[in-house]
């Protein structure tokens, strides 16, 4: 054994000191700023004792979300959005995940590159690429228009005019939300339905299951951790998007929680109740935080007990 | 044979969908890729190949004056991250990997906050931070560095992590027992052995980095350090000319180039682990 336990702890120093102070101390400067004040210049005034700490604003917007205000409103489409998102990431993913860990045989390196290479596309480059397609005269528009699935939209109330993809659309930011994100859940959805015991499911049908009994009573229980998993991991920067709905819609229509937060904070001087936005979002998102984080934590000791 | 393999049966459905996944997920960026080599204005009709938009006199991406302090200043962030990243998260990694007790639990967690915060929440907060206390430093190239590395460290940790539970305690072991002393265990053993995982993490956080959106634009302070995706956000849907399409395509290039480069370093030197301890134990 090398060195005393001294130098371990020495060694990880600047790392906690940084932590500390970029993330910890910052993560504390919104709760200061939500519980301060503003001055004459509508500055943020942050109140860090919390003896000092000012409810005001917290409980002016706490009272919007109460009488089915503006925030409130903001807060549901955000829901709506990232669990429509969700649900359409899960019925593409989980298939070309389940195809990718159970069929490939010898494409499987190709296949698996083919799945990890919008990992390493820039988001916004993505994006950018779906506004040349969608804007007017767009090849996507075209496509859209004259295999009838522009017509089928409009129909269903899901768009509101021929080639208005871009130009505040729900369902627009919707897709774009799942085109965005879904790489990432397909990862680990693949590494927890490669993990699965062939034999479990051999057993199942020696046994007498039907293929879809096999799958319904085996594949699918043993995939849901990471199912949950998956989930959460782009449940939470979904949550916290505001450039999608900005580049797709570019309307007050598709505010998302996101949105709100950057105009009240980046782009504006309403700091202190952008603040408190921020704040309540994050406490919102804890559970989601706390669940990924325990489901790694453990994965983590099983690597620090297998050392040991 | 197939059917051994597989006594499901041949899944087209899953075949199909697959495949129109992979198209739906390639097709839109290469399509993109493509209009930047468009001779002409357009962004949507098709005028014939050329490299204008590249290298061209003017609006190019190589003689616009915005595109190229963007993509300049994309680079600077990416390397300074990686300088700072890098060290710190590898030691960081070494240190919670041995240091066990009092403190280690609580570390290990705050550590890997960073990684499911969403974005949005550390932008503000480093915002908040900077602005309310570190004016000194305020907002623009310090302060978009300080964020980057305040969340890419994390990645580092994981990957170099992982590789130290891969090396196991053996060598360093073996190493006191021929009498080094731990200075040498960690210079000698220990780093060399690691060396492929810190240049894995160190591609990882630049890809990261030049890739890196929220935070960025939040420490950002004018024009000077607006970086590639920056201005991918806020001229995407207004660009004149097939540069914006250039410049996203270089910044892809050198992005896949990076982790390409790391991944056969990695593979080249991680298989051949014993190769590299006889080489760090040889005195």
């Amino acid at each position: 054994m090398m060195g005393s336990r001294w130098t371990w702890r020495l060694l990880a120093l600047p790392g906690v000191a940084w932590l500390s102070v970029f993330f910890l101390v910052a993560l504390y400067a919104v709760v200061s700023v939500a519980f301060g004040n503003q001055n004459t210049l509508s500055e943020p005034v942050p109140f860090w004792n919390p003896l000092d700490w000012n409810v005001g604003y917290v409980l002016t917007v706490l009272r919007d979300i109460g009488s089915g205000g503006q925030y409130l409103t903001v807060f549901l489409r955000t829901f709506l959005f990232v669990g429509v998102a969700l649900a359409l990431s899960l019925a593409i993913g989980y298939p070309v995940a389940y195809y990718a860990a159970r069929h490939t045989g010898r494409w499987r390196g190709l296949v698996l590159l083919a799945l990890v290479l919008p990992f390493w596309i820039n988001y916004l480059m993505r994006m950018l690429a779906w506004i040349n397609l969608l804007g007017p005269g767009g090849w996507g528009t075209i496509v859209l228009h004259d295999v009838g699935i522009e017509r089928l939209f409009i129909w269903l109330g899901l768009l509101s005019e021929r080639g208005g993809w871009l130009d505040g659309q729900p369902t627009t930011v919707i897709i774009a939300l799942v085109y965005g994100y879904v790489p990432f859940l397909i990862l680990p959805l693949f590494a927890s339905l490669d993990r699965i015991d062939q034999r479990q499911i051999e057993a199942a049908r020696d046994l007498g299951a039907s293929p879809f009994q096999a799958f319904r009573r085996v594949t699918l229980p043993l995939s849901l951790p990471g199912i949950l998993a998956g989930s959460v991991l782009i449940a939470l920067p979904m949550f916290g998007d505001y450039y999608t709905p900005d580049l797709v819609c570019a309307s007050a229509k598709c505010n998302m929680i996101g949105n709100q937060i950057d105009q009240f904070t980046r782009q504006g001087s309403e700091k202190v109740t952008g603040a408190v936005l921020t704040l309540l979002l994050a406490l919102v998102l804890l559970v989601l935080m706390a669940y990924y984080l325990r489901s790694t934590r453990s994965a983590d000791a099983d690597l620090r007990a297998g050392e040991a | 044979m197939s059917r051994l393999r597989n006594p499901w049966g041949r899944p087209r459905g899953l075949v199909l969908v697959t495949a129109v996944y992979v198209l739906w997920s390639i097709v839109p960026v290469a399509v993109a890729i493509l209009f930047a080599f468009n001779d002409g204005r357009s962004r949507t009709t098709w005028q014939g190949f050329s490299t204008r938009w590249f290298t061209g006199a003017t609006g190019s991406v190589f003689h616009d004056a915005a595109l190229q302090s963007s993509l300049k200043h994309t680079l600077l962030l990416g390397v300074l991250c990686v300088l700072v990243a890098t060290p710190l998260g590898v030691a960081l990694a070494l240190g919670l990997q041995r240091w066990r007790g009092a403190g280690s639990g609580s570390v290990n967690t705050v550590m890997l906050l960073p990684l499911v915060t969403p974005e949005i929440v550390m932008g503000v907060a480093l915002l908040l931070l900077f602005l309310k206390i570190f004016p000194g430093i305020g907002l623009g190239t310090t302060a978009q560095v300080i964020g980057q590395v305040t969340f890419t460290l994390s990645y580092v940790v994981v990957i170099v992590r992982g590789r130290l539970v891969s090396i196991g305690r053996d060598y360093e072991e073996v190493a006191a027992d021929l009498g080094a002393p731990p200075r040498d265990q960690l210079l000698r053993v220990l780093l060399p052995l690691l060396a492929p995982a810190i240049v894995a993490s160190a591609a990882v956080v630049f890809a990261i980095s030049i890739d890196d959106f929220v935070v960025t634009q939040y420490l950002s302070s004018d024009a000077s350090t607006t970086t590639v995706s920056m201005l991918l956000y806020s001229s995407a849907r207004g660009a004149p000319t097939p540069a914006l399409n250039a410049l996203a395509t270089v910044a892809l290039v050198i992005t896949l180039a990076t982790l390409a480069l790391a991944f056969l370093v990695y593979r080249r030197f991680a298989g051949g682990s014993d190769a590299a301890v006889a080489a760090a134990l040889e005195v």
